[in-house]
């Protein structure tokens, strides 16, 4: 037992990766400080062919990319909450390579196909899921510059695509002819259904004060600062903000509504019978979901690409001496800010996941049919009044403005201390048995 | 190549995924399969607005039709069928009158082609969003609020067929399962 009592960290210093971690994390960084200024200098001179073939090679790397680290990082997040260490072993440091792994393991396991499925449909489940998913990131803007289509519907676009999803899953539910599948598949189609409705009356209300459906316009409103963002202009944007996440929950099937594929009563659900690469694509497809609904939260309503600090501080900077732009670099960086308030919202979904306990169907219905339609019904209504009677520049405007700010700044500060405390304690929460066999975690 | 053969690869690429699911979706007998070749139709066809850079036309398309009227599909069929394998097949007399409406649209298609006038060039500018919501909301005012009262009676009509029957309290399954669904 004396080897809990000495301090953890000195009795084994890390294997290889741990190492040069730090010296990854810097040139990963000082790379996509590069990547953020390069459409600007690369993109005018090249012909259309090449730029869109470059954007859908990039949206690809980044889906597939993001797909392996969220489930490598689900897994940790999960251990964590439950006072475990989660993967350790592959690749070394904190088993970082366990979703290259499980990849590997998945590309070569056998492709079943039942005696009683429908097979081309049961093939055709597994795409349909998955290429929506993929397609919506061809309108996502990870900042101005940075977008591989800037279209003017941007918005109902991407909602058209996440709603498409929907269909994968009914017929990987439906082609299995599985008992199990095809509940999950029903649940799926039911709540997804009722969703769109309050989702679609909660993206009303920043369209109303944009005045648009081009992302890159709603995102470039919010330039002027934390207080400048959105959800914080008058509480109806904030109550909108909060309904769109609950509703994006439902329809990427993430706890609490995550009946689709419940476990614990439906085997795995709508993706029961599928085995390999086919049901990797499930999964590929939900975290891209995830990921392209947390940035569609932080560009409709938390600043999009825009960092807390107002852009007319770092315009002087940009043309400073070298310092003053490597510092602009990473404090106005638009995809870093993007892809960070994204990785944020994937976090407090993860977070939500393994905390909260999975509601009933009826309780589904209940809370979208009788709570959430009626106040983001209400909601828009009290918003377009207020546009209405309130000017922009009026002083209650601007005390509305205040006290959000305060409430976003507040709740903000307050789930970075909690991770932070977490974060900081993180040997204690394990327990001293598990730091005793895994020196590293 | 230059853009127009590009683009006017894209079209055939796209005219031939239309046109084979058309197919598709009347010679399937399984009316699954035909929900999805009816998806790539849909679906083809908003690829085809978006080549014509009438991107407001082609995302309606998608969650209009493509989206929401082929999950409406599929959710009516599993309500319904019985088994995967059930075969569906028109009778002769069914046949005769698909016939008779196909040929009809077909003569009605082809002479409009011939005598229309099309306009080309870019339309860019004035397909935007803000134009088209501006002239529903002046221009063409009274039609869109009549489609409006019309949905709202659908909506009111759904919601009073679905009222349960009487006040016997509700079975597992609802007061009004469906018979001879084993």
């Amino acid at each position: 037992m004396a080897a809990c009592l000495s301090p953890v960290g000195a009795v084994r210093v890390g294997t290889g990766v741990q190492k040069f971690a730090f010296p990854i994390f810097l040139i990963l960084l000082l790379a996509s400080i590069a990547l953020a200024w390069a459409p600007a200098l690369l993109w005018p001179n090249k012909p259309l062919l090449v730029r869109d073939v470059l954007a859908v090679v990039g949206v690809v790397a980044f889906v597939s990319l993001f797909a392996m680290f969220a489930i490598w990082w689900e897994r940790k997040v999960a251990a964590r909450i439950q006072s475990r260490l989660g993967p350790m072993r592959v690749g070394g440091w904190h088993g970082w390579a366990q979703s290259l792994a499980d990849g590997l393991k998945l590309f070569q396991k056998e492709d079943i196909f039942l005696a009683g499925a429908d097979r081309p449909l049961y093939r055709l489940a597994a795409y349909i899921a998955f290429v929506p998913a993929l397609c919506l990131f061809l309108a996502l803007p990870f900042s101005t510059a940075w977008i591989a289509r800037d279209l003017d519907v941007g918005l109902i676009f991407i909602l058209a695509l996440l709603g498409l999803g929907v269909l994968g899953v009914l017929l990987a539910g439906w082609a299995s002819n599985n008992k199990w599948s095809i509940y999950g598949a029903m649940r799926e189609a039911c709540q997804m259904i009722s969703y769109e409705i309050p989702l679609g009356f909660a993206l009303l209300v920043p369209i109303l004060t944009a005045g648009t459906l081009r992302l890159t316009a709603i995102g470039d409103l919010q330039d002027a600062g934390f207080p400048s963002w959105l959800a914080f202009h008058n509480p109806f944007l904030l109550i909108a903000a909060v309904l769109f996440f609950v509703a994006t929950l439902a329809s990427c099937k993430r706890a609490p509504f995550d009946l689709p594929e419940a476990e614990s009563e439906l085997v795995a659900g709508y993706h029961t019978e599928y085995s390999g690469f086919r049901w990797a694509l499930f999964f590929f497809a939900e975290y891209a979901e995830m990921f392209a609904a947390g940035a569609l939260a932080a560009i409709l309503f938390f600043g999009a690409w825009h960092s807390p600090l107002p852009a007319e501080w770092g315009r002087t900077w940009r043309s400073g001496p070298l310092w003053q732009q490597a510092l602009h670099g990473v404090l106005f960086s638009g995809p870093l800010w993007l892809i960070g308030k994204g990785l944020f919202f994937v976090y407090v979904q993860m977070w939500l996941r393994w905390t909260l306990p999975r509601i009933r169907l009826d309780q589904v219905m209940y809370a979208c049919v009788q709570v959430m339609l009626p106040l983001a019904m209400l909601n828009l209504l009290a918003h377009a009044v207020w546009q209405w009677l309130v000017p922009a520049d009026s002083l209650l405007a601007q005390i509305a403005n205040g006290v959000c700010t305060a409430i976003g700044a507040v709740t903000i500060v307050a789930i970075l201390a909690t991770i932070a405390y977490g974060l900081f304690h993180r040997r204690r929460l394990v327990g001293t048995l598990v730091v005793d066999h895994r020196p590293g975690a | 190549m230059d853009s127009a053969s590009w683009e006017a690869l894209a079209f055939y690429a796209v005219a031939i995924l239309v046109a084979g699911s058309a197919l598709g979706c009347v010679l399937a007998t399984n009316i699954v399969r035909m929900a999805m070749c009816l998806l790539g139709t849909l679906g083809g066809v908003a690829l085809l607005y978006f080549l014509l850079t009438a991107t407001f036309l082609g995302v309606i398309q998608l969650i209009v039709y493509a989206g929401g009227t082929l999950i409406l599909i599929v959710f009516g069929i599993m309500l319904t069928s019985r088994s995967v394998g059930e075969r569906l097949r028109p009778r002769p007399g069914e046949a005769l009158a698909a016939t008779v409406i196909f040929l009809a649209l077909l003569v009605g298609l082809v002479a409009l082609l011939h005598t229309g006038t099309w306009a080309s060039g870019n339309n860019e500018g004035t397909l935007s969003v803000a134009r088209i919501g501006q002239e529903l909301l002046t221009t063409w005012l009274v039609p869109f609020e009549l489609a409006s009262v019309l949905l709202l009676a659908v909506m009111i009509g759904a919601a009073y067929l679905v009222q349960p029957l009487g006040r016997a309290p509700r079975e597992p399954g609802g007061p009004r399962s469906t018979e001879g669904d084993s």
